[in-house]
């Protein structure tokens, strides 16, 4: 018997009415864990019960634990008729299972049901007591963690990362039973949620037990979905990443820093141990190799040792790098990776060898994280995706796992085989999602190839340390960023860093430049200059922290709508499947031009969603777009006309290209694009700048486009520099050509994406780059609509302008309901479209807005524009004292920003690099000196600001307490609970995690009309779930969810029968926070939950 | 048909300026301008040019072109089938609440918002701020039921609401227009009376919705704190969670409500709500149980009776003939020369004094007492306005008639005499208008 549930009732209040006649409920409560019930007394004729009842004990097998949750119904007592339910609370129990988390469920649950929404709230306390139970061949895994959180959780560091779990049940649907017919709506909506329940109780049990057999201890990353297949059953699936975490003891988290190059040896000397017990490591022949290219980089004095990178020789591609092309189409045959080992260096090889060893005998080479910390993420390859169309009736055992395993087996292999072609062995950022419409069903699975640091997964460098780390970095992190970045780079002139800086080297291309899976551009990389780097990179992962960034980030989205036939079974899925290459291949050509057209050359967080309906497929891709230093600026966007007819055609494709080049100009500016000519200090680069800085700062594309070209043919034949003159400016200008009309509203609805109000950054990142001051006044919102398309036969032309309008005027919808935050930023902004009839385009946001605060980001700014001026001083001063080498034509194109750098710099001669390399240092200088300033002051603002906050509500609560006094039913406030889709909360430091939130609701309704249509229905149940999450976390003692997603929203309606149904599935990680300033304080939210709860107790 | 006539032809008039803006010089350039000036025009702008017509005006000529925007529009509006936005904070626009609670629908809100400039934040246009109008109204709509029993939206779950906001959004809900108070003020507040808010809302100007929900609102008041001990306007924050001057104008309301006081009579029509207002406060402070007895005992929704009854005891001051002669010197003596009405005042000396005191001695009777206002009005303060009284000479001579009966010999209630005119002097005082 290794577990004792008790459960007491304590009160509810604010129930409804369910006798007419008085006024007043007689309620009583069911408390049911498996298949034992017990009731409390009737609590006669009120609307605020005290039952206090006694500890209702349940002893059960912890396997029933994790599976079971508790279920708490109340009831109206009825004399004569049969007892009516008021509504349910289901409580999971799993909190309480880990030592770590939660010790008590406490407070107050609204009590829901599914016809009528919330109607009133209960209290509850909930305890566990678990005994050890040494039996190995448990089925339960207690204890394990789940993290919703796609980075190592805060106030944890990652001893180990064991790699990707998945798992997989099905169910019959309750709605589609026989029984159905007869029974109630409630009862089947009611068994729905059960089940569902149930079974993802029993998916998280099975993850644990993997996790167990893998030696972990935590799963991160974790994401359960539903699919719900109709007839063939219900599927609860979910995925996630294994690994060891260790709890951080608060304080040490800042002092751990996860330099890629702490201690080496000795931590490879500790492993063993533990390895032994992991069959996934002891397996691993190639460890003890694994030290060498650690002591490279810890020496500096080593410059001389193997691969000396002075000599840069253009095979340098010792670390491989990323990738350019979006892999979204298959298209790019997946060549042979196998060619990529052969020239390379030994060091390379080695690392190589390395991972692949540590990587390759695992299935699944996969993680479902998206942060990671430093020196993890080696190289970035690119995108990797695969989907597939299923027919659901062809399943032979719907009830059985086996087919639905062998689906994603086949998709993952795909994954496996891309990721490889790539020239990589890992794929991160690594999620499934399905999309159903009657029996037709598209797997997808997408992710980014990426080479890792082997280390990381053997011994414990996975630091939440870094993730910490970057927390505090936040506030400063601008002029931190950037003087890192200085340092890396100038180590890395020094020559004794073998890895590429961390700042530009996830951006080096792990494949082989001779042999590239895909047509792409290679320039040098910006940053180091040493090595590869693709001309765009697409990933699905979050922007590195460490990554160095020019400017701000902006959401890109990329839409489609493509009309089908209506048809069944095998006929339609091959229609299906034939489209959906050209589909990607469109959204991907969208979300090009419309980077460049931002001046942007690298996609973050990449999630391509397709969604399918009777008639139509659409396709909603999403990323955040930033101008990535190391990677070379992108060329405009060239318009090339069909043959030259007219002189007025010729005017009115110009006139087109002029607006096109205004954009660019304009993002550039929205965005703070300036990007700082650093790399021109390269003395190898020298050479061909000479004209390139002077077209630079000349406007207009066209004339620049054609020097450039000049420019190239002559730099082509000489064959180092090739690479160099590729790095530059508006060299390649994307064309697109203009053939047909079609083309014409391409360009045009490229143009018609709105540009944000002033004062608005969005991003579906958790981070936008550029920003760091933020406040901590944050708004999460989940916003729904549905359009119905009234035109049946609509071109998908038409279609695709309605879809586009859709979301664009969503987005402005949004700006306009948060403009009392501006300046703000819309983060992790998430997008689900969905074809839930055949004339219904739906879409679904769920996003935060987060304040910053803008006088320091002003400071900050001119900290940093003066830091440049300095520097410029400084540059020039030093040029007179070099003397006369200064050509009097380059004076006058000396202008501010960048270009004068460059300008000055092709003159003079590699000996005064050394000078350079110190101003730039001074420059690094002042930018720090600058930014402490700036950081110090944020400081105070954030001390006054939660100063405020935290007295503000005080004072407040006394007054209410004052009044309540006098016998009134309401109690202590309730808990401000924040909720948010990142995993952080700005200006807070999260000090315990409290274990997962998942939940699955369904709302019916048979009075459509009298909750206020669709619109009104579908508002009350959103706000219901809020609610409900909400109540539960403070039950746990949290004040905060983290990780927050909406994960299902499926609504179908009836309106000519007044109906309505909707399923929502959310989920995310209860947390406890303190906000930063209070430091080791006791946290203030948590004494204040505790004293609401003993107040709660008080009132029984 | 005249241009002005016509909304098109504003529009083109604005497109026109619009494109002269941008100097083109072919047809291609032309071309693009017109058609992305054409988009860029808000619907707003359409919309409002046709709304601008004066009402009445039938449209026989409106450009086909127009109409088929317009529908075009409409018809986007009415595909879309859901739209919703839900915070975890509940975001509530303070002036859009003001603008629900007055019961404007959404279009009209949407028309103010518009007038107001909303459409310049945030390069809103039309769609965006109906989206928004409806969706902040359907909030409110939503949270009206939690303020009815405003002691619950501190401790409900469903919405996320700032401390602060709560108590404006409570606030702002129970405040009304005076002009409305002033209509129902001693009205029953019953069923009967709600059917009568279609004329007060034609009167008044205030939307029927507003008017309900003002009516409502009395109405629920009124029913908790009927029944309940102790201080009504105490009663009246503990339950309502109102700020104190709404408290004191909700408990004026309550008591006049329940005494049933004649106000809409013609010659009180030009009393205000604050001066019955401040009248009731002045009832409620001295003349009901609770003012002599702090017990939460009873409430004090009604007249004391026994101080009512005991008020026939005044009869002695005008009934007594030497008594009222002796008062009349001693008030004469002390007016003598300080005010200007002295002559009038001298020889209606009886007559006024007769009005009060009769009238505190008719207050056993409830019909009486629901008359106090109007025989004040008749007994009192009209002749009083016929001679040209000064407030200030009014001041002067109550405040003299109150003290001279202290000095009659044989005046023997005291206590009653006082409680009676300090409420009718402030009354009085403020009923009387020059």
């Amino acid at each position: 018997m290794p577990g004792k549930l008790k459960a007491k009732i304590v009160a509810g209040r604010h129930l409804p009415v369910m006798d007419r006649a008085s006024d007043l409920t007689d309620a009583f409560v069911e408390v049911k864990f498996g298949n034992t019930t017990f009731k409390t007394d009737v609590y006669p004729k009120s609307l605020n019960p005290q039952w206090n009842s006694e500890w209702f004990k349940f002893e059960v097998d912890d396997e029933d634990l994790q599976d079971e949750p508790l279920q708490i119904t109340v009831l109206d007592h009825d004399t004569y008729s049969a007892n009516d339910a008021i509504g349910k609370v289901y409580i999971d129990i799993d909190p309480l299972l880990s030592s770590e988390a939660a010790t008590v469920i406490s407070g107050w649950f609204p009590i829901y049901d599914t016809i009528h929404g919330i109607r009133g709230e209960i209290n509850v306390l909930v305890k566990v007591d678990l005994f050890n139970d040494l039996n190995r061949f448990r089925q339960s895994s207690c204890g394990v963690k789940f993290f919703c959180t796609t980075s190592i959780p805060r106030c944890y560091r990652a001893a180990l990362v064991h790699g990707f779990v998945e798992e997989l049940v099905v169910n019959e649907d309750p709605e589609y039973q026989w029984i159905d017919r007869i029974r109630t709506p409630r009862a089947s909506n009611e068994a729905r949620q059960r089940l569902i329940s149930l079974m993802s109780g029993e998916l998280q049990r099975k993850i644990g037990l993997k996790v167990l057999e893998m030696g972990g201890n935590a799963v991160v990353g974790y994401l359960q979905c539903f699919d719900l297949e109709g007839e063939s059953g219900l599927v609860v699936r979910a995925i996630g990443t294994a690994c060891t975490l260790d709890k951080l003891i608060p304080g040490t988290a800042s002092n751990t820093t996860t330099q890629p190059n702490t201690a080496p040896a000795s931590n490879a000397c500790n492993s063993p141990s533990k390895e032994s017990k992991e069959p996934v490591f002891s397996e691993d022949p190639p460890h003890p190799l694994s030290v060498p290219p650690t002591p490279l980089r810890t020496l500096p004095s080593s410059s001389s040792s193997p691969p000396p990178f002075s000599s840069s020789k253009p095979c340098s591609r010792q670390s491989s790098s990323s990738d350019t092309d979006l892999s979204l189409t298959p298209k790019m045959g997946m060549g042979s990776g196998g060619s990529v080992g052969k020239e390379a260096g030994p060091l390379k090889t080695l690392l190589r060898q390395q991972a692949q060893s540590a990587l390759e005998q695992r299935e699944f080479p996969f993680f479902t994280l998206t942060c990671f910390p430093p020196g993890f993420l080696v190289h970035i390859g690119g995108v990797v995706s695969a989907r597939s169309v299923k027919l659901l009736d062809r399943i032979h055992n719907p009830d059985e796992p086996e087919t639905r395993d062998a689906w994603w087996e086949e998709i993952r292999q795909e994954i496996k085989s891309h990721a490889k072609a790539l020239g990589c062995h890992a794929v991160v950022g690594y999620s499934e999602s399905t999309t159903i419409c009657e029996e037709v069903c598209i797997l997808s699975a997408s992710g980014t190839a990426a080479m890792l640091n082997p280390r990381f997964m053997r011994e414990g460098c996975l630091d939440a340390g870094g993730s910490d780390h970057r927390l505090s970095r936040q506030p400063p992190l601008g002029v931190v960023g950037s003087e890192r970045g200085e340092g890396e780079v100038s180590s890395a002139w020094l020559g004794f860093d073998d890895a590429s800086p961390p700042s530009c080297g996830f951006c080096h291309i792990p494949y082989d430049e001779f042999n590239m899976p895909f047509p792409a551009q290679l320039t040098y990389c910006y940053h180091c200059r040493r090595q590869k780097v693709p001309d765009v990179l697409f990933t699905t992962i979050d922007l590195p922290v460490e990554a160095a960034v020019t400017g701000k980030g902006c959401l890109i989205q990329a839409r489609l709508c493509r009309t089908k036939k209506k048809s069944q079974g095998e006929v339609n899925a091959t229609a299906i499947s034939n489209l959906l290459p050209f589909m990607e291949y469109e959204l991907h050509t969208q979300l090009m031009n419309k980077l460049k057209l931002r001046s942007m050359n690298a996609l973050f967080g990449l999630r391509i969603q397709i969604s399918v309906g009777e008639n139509m497929l659409l396709g909603l891709a999403s990323a955040t777009g930033v101008y990535l230093s190391a990677l070379p600026a992108p060329g405009g966007i060239q318009i090339a006309g069909k043959t030259p007819s007219d002189l007025s055609y010729d005017q009115h494709i110009s006139t087109m290209q002029k607006r096109i080049n205004d954009t660019i100009a304009m993002n550039k500016e929205l965005y703070n694009i300036h990007p700082l000519k650093l790399f021109t200090l390269d003395p190898e680069a020298f050479t061909g700048l000479n004209t390139e800085c002077i077209e630079e700062v000349v406007g207009s594309p066209i004339p620049d486009r054609q020097r450039s070209r000049l420019f190239r043919s002559t730099s082509e034949s000489s064959d180092e520099l090739s690479e160099l003159d590729l790095s530059h400016g508006k060299k390649d200008a994307f064309v697109l050509d203009i053939d047909d009309t079609d083309a014409v509203e391409d360009i045009q609805s490229l143009l018609t994406d709105a540009p944000m109000p002033a004062g608005f950054y969005s991003c579906n990142t958790e981070v936008m780059p550029g920003i760091y001051n933020w406040t901590s006044g944050l708004q999460m919102f989940t916003s729904v609509r549905v359009y119905r398309l009234s035109n049946a036969n609509l071109t998908n032309q038409g279609l695709n302008k309605i879809f586009t309008d859709l979301c664009e005027n969503l987005l402005k919808s949004l700006y306009f309901k948060l403009r009392s935050m501006i300046p703000c930023c819309l983060c992790h902004l998430n997008f689900t479209v969905a074809v839930p009839e055949e004339e219904l385009i739906q879409v679904a946001v769920t996003a935060v807005a987060m304040s910053f605060e803008k006088e320091t980001q002003l400071a900050a700014d001119k900290a940093l524009t003066r830091g440049s001026g300095e520097n410029e001083e400084q540059l020039q001063f030093s040029m007179e004292l070099c003397g006369e080498s200064t050509s009097s034509n380059n004076q006058p194109t000396a202008k501010p920003s960048g270009v004068p750098e460059s300008a000055m710099i092709h003159s003079s001669s590699r000996d005064r690099c050394s000078t350079w390399l110190e101003l730039l240092r001074l420059k690094a200088h002042t930018i720090r000196r600058g930014s402490v300033k700036t950081s110090r002051r944020t400081q105070s603002l954030a001390n006054s600001v939660s100063s405020s906050e935290r007295c503000s509500p005080l004072p407040d609560v006394r007054s209410r307490s004052l009044r309540s006094t006098r016998s009134l039913p309401c109690g202590a406030p309730v808990i401000v609970v924040k909720m948010t889709p990142l995993s952080f909360l700005p200006r807070t430091r999260i000090i315990k995690y409290l274990g997962i939130i998942n939940m699955f609701f369904i709302r019916e309704t048979t009075s459509l009309r009298e909750e206020g249509g669709v619109s009104g229905f579908l508002h009350s149940f959103i706000a219901e779930v809020f609610a409900m999450v909400r109540a539960h976390v403070a039950a746990l003692g949290g004040n905060a969810v983290v990780s927050y997603s909406m994960k299902e929203c499926v609504f179908m309606e009836n309106p000519n029968k007044n109906q309505a149904q909707c399923l929502i599935n959310v989920s995310g990680d209860a947390v406890v926070f303190v906000r930063e300033s209070d430091q080791e304080a006791i946290p203030p939210l948590m004494t204040s939950g505790q004293a609401s709860t003993t107040g709660a107790d008080g009132t029984t | 048909m005249s241009q002005d006539l016509n909304p098109i032809e504003h529009l083109w008039g604005i497109l026109k300026r619009k494109v002269e803006e941008c100097k083109v010089s072919n047809i291609h350039q032309l071309h693009d301008v017109v058609m992305e000036e054409w988009k860029r025009t808000p619907v707003a702008t359409c919309e409002a040019l046709v709304n601008s017509m004066p009402k009445g005006c039938c449209l026989p000529k409106r450009s086909p072109r127009l109409d088929r925007y317009i529908t075009l529009v409409k018809a986007y509006k009415m595909s879309m089938e859901l739209d919703v936005f839900v915070g975890n904070t509940t975001i509530m626009d303070m002036d859009v609440y003001q603008l629900w609670l007055d019961g404007l629908t959404v279009s009209d809100a949407v028309k103010v918002r518009m007038d107001e400039g909303a459409l310049l934040e945030c390069e809103a246009n039309a769609e965006v701020l109906t989206s928004d109008t409806m969706d902040q109204f359907r909030t409110f709509q939503m949270c009206e039921r939690l303020l009815h029993s405003p002691t619950k939206v501190g401790s409900q779950l469903l919405y996320q609401i700032p401390a602060q906001h709560q108590r404006i959004l409570i606030e702002r809900y129970y405040e009304f227009d005076s002009v409305f108070a002033r209509e129902v003020l001693g009205k029953k507040l019953s069923k009967g009376t709600k059917k009568d808010l279609d004329d007060i809302s034609c009167k008044t100007g205030i939307t029927l919705k507003s008017c309900r929900r003002q009516f409502d609102n009395f109405k629920r008041v009124f029913k908790v704190v009927e029944e309940l001990k102790g201080p009504l306007v105490e009663n009246i924050q503990r339950h309502f969670l109102l700020s104190d001057t709404l408290a004191r104008d909700y408990a004026a309301i309550v008591f006049f409500a329940n005494s049933r006081f004649e106000t809409g009579k013609r010659k009180l029509q030009y009393l205000s709500f604050q001066d019955f207002a401040f009248c009731a406060g002045q009832l409620i402070s001295y003349w009901t149980i609770g003012a002599v007895d702090s017990m939460m005992e009873d409430m004090d929704v009604d007249l004391e009776k026994e101080f009512l009854h005991e008020l026939k005891d005044l009869k002695v001051l005008v009934y007594d003939k030497d008594m009222l002669d002796q008062h009349k010197i001693l008030v004469c003596a002390a007016l003598r020369g300080k005010i200007k009405v002295y002559k009038l005042m001298e020889a209606n000396f009886k007559n006024l004094s007769r009005a009060l005191i009769n009238l505190a001695s008719k207050l056993t009777h409830t019909k009486d007492v629901r008359d106090l206002f109007i025989d004040l009005v008749e007994k009192f303060i009209e002749p009083c306005r016929y001679d040209r009284w000064t407030v200030a000479e009014i001041t002067l001579f109550l405040t003299h008639y109150t003290n001279a009966a202290h000095c009659l010999g044989t005046f023997r209630h005291q206590m009653i005499w006082d409680r009676y005119m300090g409420v009718i002097k402030s009354c009085i005082l403020q009923m009387y208008h020059e």
